[in-house]
């Protein structure tokens, strides 16, 4: 269970609170207007935002002091999830084992895994030479590979056309599935809530959440949530 | 959230620069207050100052016409002459003198045509040929700084001065006169800094009660005069004037600047009529006074290579013995530097220009002679001088890269947990490979032509390059001192290219 227990993030004047669990292996969308606090909240939870107050606990234990590759995490952010002068196999290698070369087990593991996402023979590839949807995918098949229980989504497939966006999802949920991981996945668009997740939360005027059931939420959304959608 | 052995390293770097600086001014200052300030000394303060001016205005001036000329002018050959205007920034100064003494010289080309028409010869030694040189050298640096000074007029702007049908008067006064506004103060005191500190150009055009700079007062002092207290006192003074200069730039323009010539889509309107001729005179008048030293040097050098005696050779081998740790040591610092997230790092990595070769060397010699003999220190403190001095060039030109990189992988690098030499080779060295090639290529390039710190140091064993080249022109041995001069800006400039290409092969995007 992923728990955000009293948690204050202050930038400035700007203040977000939340208050809540997650159960684990769910799926939960986050959204909300621009700037309400969505990737900051996300970028708490993986340890680039230091809370002013309260605790994010992953399954009892208070994350609190562990540097984000220590976290139990695998995050995916709006751009730049592969090193440019790297191969597609050693950016994965690095979900692997950061600080050495891969072993030749491991190497072959990646070529399995890159076979997995649809990018089969292709590790030699430099990311300039990938599609937008190709690296998404590369940049999935690290967070297979890297197997944390957490994998946070910050509109990683917000540049692709809806088509290629419904394929990227439905990869994540494959994915999610595989590695029983618990997703949290920053969107502006209901459809990507409604397709992949079973929660959502919605982000405003300083608050995150609780997270309401997806279908019930945009079948019936409170006032804030209509403003928002424009209804 | 940089942590353990890592977070150490800048800190480390800072400690290293700040106490061969603090230390020699500590001693400077120290040792000082023995003596006292006498007219001759005011003289070099008076002509240190107003040399640095005179260069830097004339420099800054010249340059405008030739900026705007390869700015609004597209002609073949313009990439190669904005190329060759980077050149003197590199030459070694020691260099440039001898191809200005070739030029304009008792004997040079400019007296022997006088000469031949009747007119009465121009003297090079005194405060004249010491300006006329500090021009030639940082006249080209004053054209690239303003090339990117109109680089940076918004592409918009030009396109509403092509739509108005502004004319050449209106484009100087809506567009031209508020820009350099802003670059002139900047480029003006970024010279004035460089030829404050001038030693190398005094040294051999100067010299006498009106043409002596401060650090060459501290020279003599050290070395005819033996008079410690008083070479200590110059280097306080000298350090002032620097720190105050370096203060006055930092008011003006926020932080000291060394630009590179850049191209783009907009083009300011080239106008007809006399201008087109008038945009080619300035062209080509910077174009002869930029490359005709060179030349010179390369005429001259190429014919007596031969002759040059084993001794040179040996000081080549000394200077890039000297340059190459040097550089490393610089760009390893520099990188540390512009890498540590710390706010006080930019101010470690500038310290080293409020000080000066001599004000380095005075403080390390009253430190160190006795125990040491000055020839024998000679090599590891050049080595170290010159790393700290040209350390500020290579942290200017990795800052904004390694800004780069952490904004758009640090997070990736820390969610990933790449950390330590790992981070070091794989990320850190290959993304930054460009500006960390150029580094290496100027701050070697600027250690080989340094003719500074080694003055006081060295004896006959221990003399690199650039001394010798000095020597060679003390006595008047003038054909094997353009071979050895020559041989120093090559080495200086194959050094450079060749870095500069390691930075740039395979250098992914």
């Amino acid at each position: 269970m992923l728990t955000l227990d009293g948690l204050e993030i202050t930038l400035g004047d700007w203040t977000l609170r939340a208050d809540w669990s997650l159960p684990t292996g769910v799926r939960c969308a986050l959204i909300g207007p621009s700037g309400a606090g969505k990737s900051t909240l996300m970028l708490a939870v993986a340890g680039f935002v230091e809370p002013t107050r309260g605790r994010v606990i992953w399954q009892g234990q208070d994350l609190a002091g562990l540097s984000p590759g220590d976290r139990p995490v695998s995050i995916l952010f709006q751009d730049q999830n592969l090193f440019p002068h790297l191969t597609v196999a050693e950016n994965l290698g690095l979900g692997i084992a950061p600080n050495r070369r891969p072993t030749r087990a491991e190497q072959d593991r990646i070529a399995e895994v890159l076979d997995r996402v649809g990018l089969a023979g292709m590790g030699a590839r430099k990311p300039a030479q990938l599609s937008g949807g190709q690296a998404g995918r590369a940049a999935l098949a690290r967070a297979l590979l890297r197997q944390r229980p957490l994998l946070l989504l910050d509109e990683p497939f917000a540049a692709l056309g809806p088509a290629l966006r419904a394929e990227m999802l439905d990869l994540v949920a494959e994915v999610a599935d595989e590695t029983g991981a618990t997703v949290l996945m920053v969107t502006h668009d209901p459809a990507d809530a409604r397709r992949l997740c079973d929660l959502t939360v919605f982000v405003d005027e300083g608050r995150a959440g609780p997270p309401a059931d997806t279908a019930a939420l945009f079948a019936d959304p409170p006032l804030a949530v209509r403003a928002y959608l424009g209804l | 959230m940089a942590r353990g052995a890592g977070a150490l390293i800048p800190l480390a770097v800072a400690a290293v620069v700040g106490l061969v600086i603090l230390a020699s001014l500590a001693a400077v200052l120290g040792h000082g207050g023995a003596a006292s300030v006498s007219a001759a000394d005011w003289a070099a303060v008076r002509f240190t100052v107003g040399q640095a001016a005179v260069s830097a205005a004339l420099s800054c001036v010249l340059a405008i016409p030739v900026a705007r000329a390869l700015t609004r002018r597209r002609f073949a050959g313009r990439q190669a002459i904005i190329a060759l205007l980077g050149a003197p920034f590199l030459l070694p100064v020691i260099t440039a003198v001898f191809g200005v003494v070739a030029i304009y010289g008792r004997s040079g080309v400019l007296n022997r045509a006088f000469e031949a028409v009747g007119l009465p010869a121009f003297s090079l030694y005194g405060p004249q040929g010491v300006v006329l040189a500090q021009v030639f050298l940082n006249m080209p640096l004053a054209v690239r700084m303003m090339l990117n000074g109109w680089a940076a007029i918004p592409a918009e702007r030009l396109r509403l001065a092509g739509a108005l049908g502004f004319g050449p008067g209106a484009v100087w006064r809506h567009l031209e006169k508020p820009m350099l506004a802003t670059v002139l103060p900047g480029a003006a005191l970024a010279i004035f800094v460089i030829c404050l500190t001038s030693f190398a150009v005094a040294l051999t055009l100067g010299g006498g009660p009106d043409a002596t700079t401060v650090e060459l007062s501290i020279y003599q002092a050290i070395r005819y005069e033996f008079d410690l207290p008083k070479a200590a006192l110059l280097a306080a003074v000298q350090f002032g004037l620097c720190a105050a200069a370096l203060a006055l730039t930092w008011a003006a323009t926020g932080a000291p600047g060394f630009g590179a010539g850049l191209d783009r889509a907009a083009l300011p309107p080239a106008p007809r009529g006399w201008r087109r001729p008038g945009d080619a005179l300035a062209v080509g008048l910077a174009l002869v006074f930029v490359a005709s030293p060179l030349v010179a040097v390369l005429g001259r050098g190429l014919w007596h290579l031969t002759d040059l005696p084993p001794q040179i050779w040996q000081a080549a081998g000394r200077s890039i013995l000297i340059a190459l740790p040097s550089g490393v040591l610089a760009t390893a610092g520099a990188l540390a530097l512009a890498l540590a997230p710390n706010r006080w790092a930019e101010g470690v990595a500038m310290l080293p220009l409020a000080a000066s070769s001599l004000v380095i060397g005075t403080g390390l010699f009253l430190l160190l002679v006795p125990p040491f003999r000055p020839g024998a220190l000679a090599l590891p403190v050049t080595l170290a001088v010159n790393a700290a001095l040209t350390l500020p060039f290579a942290y200017r030109a990795l800052r904004p890269e390694a800004l780069a990189l952490r904004a758009d992988y640090g997070r990736l690098t820390e969610a990933l947990g790449i950390a330590g030499w790992a981070r070091l080779r794989r990320i850190i060295l290959p993304r930054l490979r460009r500006p960390l090639g150029f580094a290496m290529g100027v701050t070697v390039a600027l250690s080989m032509g340094d003719l500074g710190v080694i003055a006081l140091f060295a004896d006959e064993r221990s003399a690199t390059l650039p001394l010798m080249v000095q020597r060679l022109m003390g006595a008047y041995r003038m054909d094997q001192a353009a071979a050895a001069a020559l041989v120093l800006a090559g080495l200086g400039f194959s050094a450079f290219l060749a870095f500069d290409l390691w930075g740039r092969r395979n250098a992914d995007a």
